[in-house]
């Protein structure tokens, strides 16, 4: 049985630096994560990561901060962006001074103008800072080699299935399934950071790892704790058809052509993501398909620009992207909401819990975010959080009993587990996807429902049971998923990427975030 | 299609594009217990490769064929099936003291970006690692990844204690390998360690280091030959 002054759950960017940052300030500090760092969602990130350099273009923090609001169709607050955009300039200062292999220009004279800046959707300059199109890899194998010198313990393969809580309603840490031993084990701390990311992966159609089933999200929700803004699902325009693999937003940031089967263009390729997505949407409702032209960008720049991009697209789709167009269609990409938090990045409803990252609603990206932000967020906040959480006052650690039971039996139906995982997978993205109406979101709170999966049992020994993880996230997914469904039925207009046909406007009457306690769900 | 894990064989009865379609498609339909690792099925987490007819690919990229037979990657504590304890790698990133060590402000040109730009597209898969025969002799050897993780850093502009770097990786390092090529014919990231690791003896020698297998491995006549060293 593990304690720790600060236990960080999750290994992606934002656990990752922020255990750093609480490390180097001499803090006791661990993570738990449930796979291997290298693993994380944050690897996948490709295009760039936000900060007002202004290296190729003028640029200023204000100009980002309105860039921001305007994407977040004002549902984001100011202080928070500004929070975040300010921030932005030291992260990269912060990831330079440990290393980051960054993409360059010539003749700077100081290391933070040196990094090369691209442009990407909705910004009003080449604000995204990168390291080729391998910008969230090469990110997070820096902060891991970081954090495996400064001997922070990382404690792979642990599920976090609840947080505890002692006799004040304080959280003191978490309960996990240890993966490697099949037990159930806690680790106290006095204070708790949850950074597991999103949950886009519980779409069938998705950009993202398989592991960004939202676990931190679901376990705030059960320990009492606030979600929000859970409608605004991010759909990136531009995935291979079929097996949705990302081509980042940088193949259009450099030129790139969006194209119909008849070969027409049909929208700024430079718009915000929610606005491409629906116009590609409409493209394919209306029989057409469209495709991502990068011919005319040339082959030289397209492989120094973005090695990967090629590589997925020949592996992927078979085709040189050098010499053909490819054929692309919208996937769930990212998840603007999530656990609430206030100014302090702190929990609302718990106390001595934070929450960073993808995993939280730091009311920053409103109701669509900017690509590059998601990786600032990330940076930003994780270091920024990480100063917070060290000014806090710690919770009491009480151990207690620990009375919890894996869904498992024997003689369950272990093909189950699979058949439920893919059929709520698919009604999220077909009733509650790019466009949703009243009639399908009630359609889809129905079908969860019957699907049953917080009953759902399996048939195996629980060390090294992939299918037990399966389950545990099917459930944090299927109480994910209703919280999305409920939040887009509460919504009753169009705004950012949250598009209802039957309320096609945006009203003042919904300028606010949509909320969500463990109540109002299942 | 018929391929085989662990002595048994499994049908697939759906055309797949890759080998990870095709495992997902035996725990969705034939055996839910199997035990594979994955992630973004898009080549860049590393955590699904394995060994396919003895040789290291990434399940989400490579394409099946008839009668392959996949195996779980070489040296690591095999947990269930396919998937391998890699807690190891973290003790090799340590042990070669893979990070900055002493950080001088130093301002870098995109020819500097190109210095390191392929060694730090490494995903961590340890395809290389399971590829390495020196492993199976030695199993202390620091291998291709870590070696190449210590030459991103080593030569890195920003880095002003490149002797630390160097000192970290004489022992079990740079001089056990045997300079094979498995490790570079085993990456599917296109990263040449062995050529990252003769980088580094280099480097090692303007520091003062010499081939140990000089002193060991002397042929008779006064001046070493080491077959194992070859430039």
């Amino acid at each position: 049985m593990h304690k720790t002054d600060i236990l960080i759950v999750g290994s992606g960017i934002a656990g990752l630096i922020s255990a750093i940052k609480a490390k180097l300030s001499g803090a006791n500090v661990a993570i738990a994560a449930k796979g291997i760092a290298t693993k994380s969602n944050s690897v996948m990130a490709q295009g760039g990561i936000n900060a007002a350099l202004g290296n190729i273009d003028a640029d200023s923090i204000e100009l980002h901060i309105k860039d921001t609001l305007k994407s977040a169709h004002n549902l984001a607050d100011e202080k928070m962006v500004s929070k975040l955009c300010r921030g932005g300039i030291e992260a990269i200062e912060f990831l330079e001074k440990l290393g980051v292999p960054f993409s360059r220009i010539e003749g700077a004279d100081t290391p933070l103008k040196s990094i090369a800046q691209r442009a990407l959707g909705g910004a009003s300059a080449k604000r995204a800072c990168y390291a080729q199109d391998y910008t969230g890899l090469k990110i997070v194998h820096t902060l891991l080699d970081s954090a495996i010198n400064l001997n922070i313990p990382i404690f792979e393969g642990l599920f976090l299935l609840k947080l505890l809580k002692n006799s004040q309603n304080e959280v003191c840490g978490g309960l996990f399934f240890n993966f490697d031993s099949g037990e159930i084990e806690p680790i106290y701390a006095g204070k708790t950071v949850i950074a597991t990311g999103g949950f886009g992966a519980i779409y069938s159609k998705n950009t993202n790892s398989a592991t960004s089933t939202g676990d931190g999200v679901a376990a705030i929700v059960r320990a009492g704790g606030e979600l929000s803004n859970m409608e605004f699902v991010q759909f990136h325009p531009t995935t291979l058809k079929g097996s949705n693999i990302l081509i980042s937003e940088s193949a259009r940031g450099e030129g790139g052509y969006l194209i119909n089967g008849k070969g027409k263009r049909f929208i700024d390729e430079l718009s915000t993501r929610d606005i491409i997505s629906k116009a590609i949407f409409e493209q394919l409702q209306s029989g057409e398909r469209v495709f991502l032209d990068l011919r005319h960008i040339g082959k030289e720049k397209l492989e120094r620009l973005m090695p990967q991009e090629l590589k997925l697209i020949k592996q992927y789709a078979a085709t040189d992207a050098c010499k053909e167009s490819v054929e692309i269609e919208p996937a769930v990409h990212y998840t603007m909401g999530g656990a609430s938090v206030n100014e302090n990045f702190e929990v609302k409803g718990l106390k001595g819990c934070w929450c960073i990252g993808e995993a939280a609603n730091a009311n920053v990206h409103g109701a669509n975010r900017l690509g590059g932000n998601s990786l600032l967020e990330a940076a930003s906040f994780g270091l920024l959080a990480a100063d917070e959480v060290l000014n806090a006052a710690p919770s009491k650690i009480e151990e207690q009993k620990i009375n919890y039971s894996l869904p498992i039996e024997k003689g369950s139906d272990n093909f189950k587990i699979y058949k439920a995982k893919n059929r709520l997978g698919k009604l999220l993205f077909d009733k509650a996807g790019i466009v949703r109406d009243e009639k399908n979101l009630l359609q889809a709170l129905k079908e969860i429902k019957e699907l049953n999966i917080q009953n759902l049992k399996i048939d195996d020994a629980p060390k090294h049971s992939t299918l037990l993880i399966e389950l545990l996230e099917l459930q944090n997914a299927s109480l994910l998923a209703d919280a999305i469904v409920k939040s887009a039925l509460w919504r009753k207009e169009t705004r950012g990427a949250h598009i209802r046909s039957d309320y096609p406007q945006e009203s003042r009457e919904f300028e606010r975030d949509s909320k969500i306690e463990i109540y109002d769900i299942i | 299609m018929k391929i085989n894990i662990a002595d048994k064989s499994y049908k697939i009865e759906k055309a797949v594009a890759t080998l990870l379609e095709a495992l997902i498609y035996i725990k969705e339909n034939i055996e839910p217990n199997l035990g594979f690792d994955y992630g973004c099925k898009s080549g860049v987490c590393g955590a699904c490769s394995v060994r396919v007819n003895g040789k290291e690919k990434l399940a989400c990229s490579y394409k099946p064929k008839e009668e392959d037979t996949i195996e779980p990657l070489k040296y690591y504590p095999q947990k269930r099936d396919l998937i391998v304890d890699k807690s190891s790698q973290k003790e090799l990133i340590k042990r070669v003291k893979a990070h900055i060590i002493n950080y001088k402000e130093e301002t870098l040109s995109p020819q500097d970006e190109l210095k390191t730009q392929i060694q730090s597209d490494c995903i961590l898969c340890s395809s290389c690692y399971s590829a390495c025969p020196v492993i199976e002799i030695n199993p202390q050897f620091a291998g291709p990844f870590a070696l190449t993780k210590s030459y991103k850093y080593t030569i890195d502009n920003r880095e002003a204690n490149q002797k630390e770097h160097i000192d970290a990786i004489q022992n079990s390092g740079v001089w056990d390998c045997t300079l094979c090529n498995e490790c570079t014919l085993a990456c599917p990231q296109g990263i040449d360690p062995k050529s990252d690791i003769v980088s580094l003896r280099n480097i090692s020698a303007k520091h003062g280091y010499t081939d140990p297998n000089f002193n060991t491995m002397n042929f008779g006549g006064g001046f070493g030959f080491d077959p194992n060293g070859g430039f």
